[in-house]
């Protein structure tokens, strides 16, 4: 947690009023929400108030906000000081929020940060002429391009002394500059050129519709009665005899509560189920299966396309296509988690 | 090297348009009127046989997940929320996804919602990505304008997609947070049960996935979840978007398929890895909250769930964070630390306290300021903040802790030799402060 407080009182301005274009952006962040959640705007509107007064929240701007929501000043007033976009004290001309985490550490986030201690100071400190302040901030989300750092709205990636040191100088200069990648980078992809996604075939149109063909053969036995059906999937059903021996029953066993504990998912999901379903789910899924199963393994053996080679395995445990993987009979072999092993848990925050 | 045909984000990198037209030509809102004829439970059925599942972090099976949802209304609204507070190091896929390729997402907002009863959906958008927020929104408008979704639009479900925005919180990307982020609180997780399924945003019965989670749905109906689970290994398939960051040759993000190695990972796509493989010293293979692995055991590692379980790490967001030797990794995982002190909410209290005392004991031990019998102890405390929190914050930052000890005591021992052999005038005796 980090401890935020408002500006001191001789840095508050004595009054905020909303200016008509904060007003109709107010009122359009509210008819978003239902009616009586206007509160769900606090957010958005402590930010376009942040704009309005050039930077950073006054505790006037705070009290603006709530009182055009509706809310107590201490609920807008605990948002504020929690979200740590919000600046309660002023910033300068050029807000520089540095990237301080470690994939930009490892990609030399220290050197950069040098440069601001040395041209601007200390973090959180606005210089004499009001052009530039900066602060250390915790990952941006620009890792491939790291290591990077956000002036204002907008990001720069790709930074190494030199182009930093001269972003700085364009900036104090008001000469343009420019946005995100310094190297020429157009987003995240290698940097001496893209070789994945070269085929026109994805660009110029041409898959369009063309799934639908799945669907079409797969709709034609049907069309053609019930005995045509059955004839042709005999040898079919044959060869795939195995792995599918006992599926249309078991195929919604994997989904039980019970079973997935067993296999060691994380504890709240048979909760979970057990709370979002009701009493009439259990029956409906049970019916649910009957109808849609049967077309499966049809689709599966008329029109797959393969993702290329072995990357389907071939071994007798390997599902069926069309088989949900949580059937697969891999999952049995006991190396989900053994009780008494502390596994890591999958992780929960993204 | 998975073939382009089979892949999904085409605009990964931007390099085309992300308009609706270019969309449609790379083959979105194909056909999805004809997709959400083929009726609700088909459609979740077909998640359910795809195998995919949630690319946030923790691996839900994704149909299974839009499944909980109540079957019929009785009486309040159903959401949609959509994750896109991206905030894990080492994770920047969505933010391609929103900037590049929003169509995807908006189409499959549209096929979610309709799966789970759900007649307005949330996209809550992490408050940094203002560019990502403005390519989102225009593309949401061009949907309207397009009818393709809205109150009357061609597809005959009603439908509103709002964008919402974030300020800055990691914590609102646990999924309870978030939904308390967006009523207009602080983002403070909340107890479960009652899960968001059946008590979620407004009170109203709920569903969070993942921005990748949500933008893949689109072309797993259209090619089919035989298509999608014929993709990888058995438990662990589809495609993935990787980040890979840190010491490479060519840091990129691209989409995968799940389950190769990590070398092939590296080789084809990174440019391999700086001075070679033998100066690789560690990865963190799935963002920071989840245990580094040594590089002798992630090598030839498969990137998957299971695998990485296995090696008592995680995929995670699938953000590979690659250390070379160069890496002063105590400090690493301690700035690791300093984010979990920095970002926890402060609602629990082994979590508020225990981040920060964690990041206080680690710097010490980067110094080698301190004494052997602590490392026992800082694993004995990061086991005591593991799993007695009301969300998974309190164990993301014990992990990368716990994998650093696990992998890496005999760094920090050998930090505390050379500290003790150059006699300081300050006393090593410092517990935690």
């Amino acid at each position: 947690m980090a401890v935020r407080k408002l500006a001191p009182e001789e840095m508050q301005p004595e009054s905020f009023v909303f200016s008509s274009e904060t007003e109709a952006f107010a009122e359009q962040q509210i008819a978003k929400y239902p009616p009586g959640r206007q509160a769900s705007a606090v957010i958005p509107l402590l930010w376009k108030a942040q704009e309005q007064a050039g930077g950073w929240l006054p505790r006037k701007a705070i009290e603006a906000v709530a009182a055009r929501l509706d809310m107590p000043d201490i609920r807008v007033m605990e948002v504020a000081t929690f979200y740590t976009m919000f600046n309660l004290e002023p910033v300068g001309k050029y807000f520089i929020q540095f990237c301080g985490t470690t994939p930009c550490v490892l990609r030399g986030a220290g050197d950069i940060k040098k440069v601001l201690e040395k041209r601007i100071g200390e973090q959180n400190h606005v210089t004499a002429d009001g052009n530039f302040s900066w602060l250390e901030v915790e990952c941006l989300g620009a890792c491939c391009n790291a290591p990077m750092v956000q002036i204002n709205d907008d990001y720069y990636e790709d930074l190494t002394t030199e182009n930093f040191e001269k972003l700085l100088d364009d900036l104090a200069a008001g000469r343009p500059v420019k946005k995100g990648s310094q190297i020429g980078r157009k987003s995240s992809e290698p940097v001496d050129g893209v070789k994945t996604l070269q085929d026109p075939s994805l660009y110029d149109g041409s898959q369009i519709g063309a799934w639908r063909k799945r669907f079409e053969e797969q709709a034609q036995p049907a069309a053609t009665g019930e005995a045509a059906a059955v004839t042709a999937s005999v040898p079919e059903a044959a060869k795939a005899a195995k792995p599918a021996a006992g599926r249309p029953e078991e195929s919604n066993a994997a989904d039980t509560p019970a079973k997935r504990a067993k296999e060691g998912e994380a504890p709240v999901k048979p909760v979970d189920q057990k709370e979002a379903s009701d009493a009439s789910r259990a029956t409906k899924v049970e019916a649910r299966t009957e109808d849609v199963a049967k077309p499966a393994p049809q689709s599966g053996k008329s029109y797959v396309t393969t993702p290329g080679k072995d990357a389907v395995p071939t071994s007798p445990t390997t599902p069926i296509a069309g088989t949900p993987p949580a059937q697969a009979e891999t999952r049995h072999n006991g190396s989900e988690s053994k009780p008494g092993v502390t596994v890591d848990k999958d992780n929960k925050t993204s | 090297m998975l073939h382009d045909r089979d892949r999904i984000f085409t605009n990964l990198y931007g390099l085309h348009s992300p308009d609706l037209q270019a969309a449609k030509m790379r083959g979105a809102w194909d056909g999805t009127k004809f997709l959400l004829e083929k009726g609700r439970d088909w459609v979740i059925d077909e998640m359910k046989a795809s195998g995919l599942r949630g690319r946030g972090g923790a691996g839900f099976p994704t149909g299974l997940k839009w499944s909980f949802m109540p079957k019929q209304s009785d009486g309040r609204p159903h959401y949609l929320v959509v994750n896109a507070d991206e905030s894990e190091p080492g994770t920047c896929k969505d933010r391609e996804i929103m900037r590049n390729d929003p169509h995807l997402l908006i189409e499959g907002c549209l096929i979610a919602s309709f799966a789970m009863g759900a007649h307005a959906a949330y996209i809550y958008i992490r408050g940094e990505y203002i560019a990502e927020k403005h390519a989102l929104q225009r593309a949401v408008d061009e949907a309207y304008a397009a009818g393709l979704i809205g109150k009357n639009n061609v597809h005959g479900y009603p439908f509103d997609l709002y964008v919402h925005h974030g300020a800055g919180a990691y914590i609102c990307g646990e999924e309870t947070a978030l939904l308390e982020s967006l009523e207009g609180k602080k983002g403070m997780p909340r107890m479960k049960p009652p899960f968001p399924a059946n008590m979620g945003l407004y009170g109203c019965p709920t569903t969070v996935n993942n921005v990748e989670s949500i933008a893949v749905a689109g072309t797993i109906l259209r090619r089919g979840a035989s298509w999608f689970s014929g993709i990888g290994r058995p438990n662990n398939v589809g495609t993935k978007l990787f980040c890979v960051s840190g010491h490479v040759n060519k840091p990129c993000n691209v989409e995968e398929a799940m389950g190769l190695t990590f070398r092939e990972l590296i080789d084809t796509h990174c440019g391999g890895i700086r001075g070679g493989w033998d100066n690789l010293l560690a990865v963190i293979p799935g963002g920071s909250s989840v245990p580094c692995v040594p590089a002798d055991q992630i090598i030839d590692a498969p990137m998957d769930f299971d695998t990485l379980r296995n090696l008592r790490s995680g995929l995670g967001t699938a953000a590979v964070i690659v250390m070379d030797k160069s890496t002063d990794i105590v400090r690493a995982i301690a700035r690791i630390s300093y984010f979990y002190k920095h970002e926890s909410c402060g609602q629990c209290t082994p979590c508020r306290e225990g981040t920060g005392w964690m990041w206080r004991v680690l710097n010490r031990m980067a110094e080698g300021r301190a004494q052997k019998r602590e490392i026992d102890m800082l694993l004995e405390v990061s086991t005591q903040i593991e799993g007695h929190t009301i969300c998974a914050l309190g164990d993301a930052a014990a992990w990368p802790v716990q994998g650093l000890i696990r992998h890496f005591r005999h760094e920090i021992e050998k930090r505390i030799d050379d500290y003790a052999a150059n006699p300081h005038s300050e006393s090593v005796m410092i517990a935690a402060e």
